[in-house]
């Protein structure tokens, strides 16, 4: 995590989980990035992530899916998984994240 | 022979089956390299296989004790063990394909639609914030968005 900031990326993890549930996850795992809550999945829907009905008690919830964004508000790299147990590694985002200035 | 009384391979492998599917969580948060292709849990799956049908062919063996109760239990556990092995590798590498299309999400090149949503503190966070707000004392040359699924 001290590596993204080094390069200047502000990781943020999004999801439909509550802020609280958000915040213990971040106490339980000392993830000290910003957490941000989509309960409605309004901001999944907008970037068409929506996995309809895989969560509990078939709420809909987010893919996996990680987006590197530069400071003008383009989207510079996408990693969409095929296989919701296979993410992005730090690496491969770090390296990506080269490009940007 | 009261050395076959205990067929320690079928249950050693069984244990071991039991074993490898429920350390697989815990295996992927110590080693994250093993979280894409659980290898060390295929290995020990492997491991535990062999045990199994190891133990099967001593469970239905003509010289058991109890040679229909020793088939009874061999057969159970038997199938219990494949049916684990079964459930994981199915999980692991087809369920977890059934993800629906996603043709309208951002590409590279995009810009990023805009967004506010509330952090853990309660804050109405903007993505135009979090693309400004300085990070290590200057300005961020980018945000990283990680859509996960969320501890449900």
């Amino acid at each position: 995590m001290d590596k993204f900031k080094e390069a200047g990326i502000r990781p943020i993890a999004i999801s439909v989980d509550s802020p609280e549930e958000s915040r213990k996850l971040a106490e339980q795992s000392g993830y000290t990035f910003t957490f941000l809550s989509d309960a409605n999945a309004e901001v999944i829907r907008r970037y068409d992530l929506v996995h309809a009905g895989a969560g509990e008690n078939g709420k809909d919830i987010s893919r996996p899916a990680e987006f590197l964004i530069d400071s003008s508000g383009t989207v510079r790299w996408v990693n969409l998984t095929e296989n919701y147990t296979v993410r992005a590694r730090p690496e491969q985002i770090l390296e990506a994240s080269k490009v940007l200035k | 022979m009261t050395t076959r009384r205990f067929n320690w391979p079928l249950w050693v492998g069984f244990v071991l089956t039991l074993a490898a599917f429920f350390t697989y969580f815990a295996v992927f948060v110590w080693f994250p390299v093993t979280r894409d292709f659980p290898w060390a849990t295929l290995v020990l799956f492997v491991i535990a296989g062999v045990l199994l049908f190891m133990g099967v062919r001593r469970g239905f063996a003509p010289d058991r004790p109890h040679p229909t109760r020793s088939k009874i239990v061999t057969s159970i556990v038997g199938i219990l063990g494949v049916f684990v092995i079964g459930v994981f590798v199915f999980a692991m590498f087809i369920a977890a394909r059934w993800l629906p299309a996603s043709t309208g999400a951002p590409h590279v090149g995009q810009r990023a639609p805009d967004f506010t949503l509330t952090d853990t503190t309660g804050r109405q966070v903007s993505l135009n914030e979090l693309l400004t707000a300085p990070v290590n004392g200057s300005a961020p040359k980018g945000v990283l968005l990680v859509f996960y699924r969320g501890y449900w």
